[in-house]
């Protein structure tokens, strides 16, 4: 599971409000290298919950010198177009479960895959 | 990258061992899979670089295809373990790093908390057939809440019109990009035939 795809991530079980950003619990992460694309990493960042990236590379330890705060012109800013490239693309959580930050549900990860099933109560 | 050499390539990608019936899993063939991308990514430049959803990707040959392409990212989402073991499989040895999973019921996928997120969705969805009468519109309807741009999906050439006003209801464009001859070999034990043609449009959906 990448941090881009957990950006996306929330938790719908009956009842809960805001099941985001779900909590993650890594017991075996990986970084692997990706191509980099610049456009394409430019253009996904108005599409991130920023604080989630944020706090999602900090629990797993990755977060480096990511700022708290989007840098302004970051388009034409090849560095930083390449530390969010890391954090969003090359980590990837393979063991562990992501934690719905408001009922405590978690959903485990396994293989580098979330299970987002709901059982039959929950839907 | 030529369409032969796109069809050679997907014809590696290892396909479901034991397929579940009452998910409606057949695999979509190299040649469909290659002339679909093919034609989203040459026609239409809506693969490379782009973010791609791939909607019960099953093994995965559509996204391995998309990340062939050179997508930003392709993710899959599919509801079966074991379908996702054999993506997870097909993308260890084509040693694509550009393609992320999701297990989910596409059913009580709440869409809208992807509304807009991908660029792109492709797919080839259960037909809606036996048990699974709907599941065709139910992925559609998820599909098009999904992507920013446009939707690329298979459908049965008899489902057109019904398709086509739906879109008109939601108020997206629908275009038949191709007819095609959807060649399923017998695969279940309730199977008379040898094989079956089925006529299936490729449709390209897009709210512009």
């Amino acid at each position: 599971m990448k941090l881009l795809t957990h950006n996306m991530l929330t938790s719908h079980v009956k009842g809960v409000t805001k099941g985001y950003p779900l909590l993650i619990k890594a017991t075996e992460v990986k970084v692997n290298e990706v191509d980099f694309n610049p456009q394409f990493v430019s253009r996904m960042i108005p599409k991130l919950e920023w604080s989630a990236l944020v706090q999602a590379a900090d629990e797993l330890g990755h977060r480096q010198d990511l700022p708290v705060e989007l840098v302004p012109e970051y388009e034409k800013n090849e560095e930083f177009l390449k530390k969010v490239h890391r954090v969003l693309l090359e980590v990837e959580v393979i063991e562990g479960c992501l934690r719905c930050p408001e009922s405590g549900r978690e959903f485990p990860i396994s293989r580098g895959i979330p299970n987002m099933l709901l059982n039959d109560d929950e839907v | 990258m030529k369409l032969k050499e796109l069809e050679s390539c997907l014809q590696q990608v290892d396909t479901f061992e034991e397929p579940k019936i009452l998910l409606e899993q057949y695999p979509t063939s190299p040649h469909i899979a290659a002339c679909m991308l093919y034609t989203i990514h040459n026609t239409f430049d809506d693969i490379e670089g782009k973010l791609v959803a791939d909607l019960g990707c099953g093994c995965g040959v559509l996204s391995i295809g998309a990340a062939v392409l050179d997508a930003g990212l392709c993710i899959g989402f599919d509801i079966d373990d074991d379908a996702l073991d054999i993506f997870k499989r097909n993308a260890e040895e084509f040693e694509m790093s550009n393609l992320d999973l999701i297990q989910c019921d596409l059913c009580s996928l709440e869409a809208e908390a992807y509304a807009k997120k991908f660029d792109t969705v492709i797919m080839n969805p259960p037909f809606g057939t036996k048990h699974n009468q709907g599941m065709d519109m139910k992925f559609l309807k998820a599909a098009l809440t999904m992507a920013k741009t446009a939707v690329y999906s298979l459908h049965k050439t008899s489902t057109r019109e019904h398709i086509q006003k739906k879109a008109n209801d939601w108020g997206v464009k629908m275009e038949v990009v191709a007819e095609l001859r959807y060649d399923l070999p017998a695969s279940y034990k309730f199977h008379k035939k040898k094989s079956v043609d089925i006529q299936v449009d490729f449709l390209r959906f897009s709210t512009d």
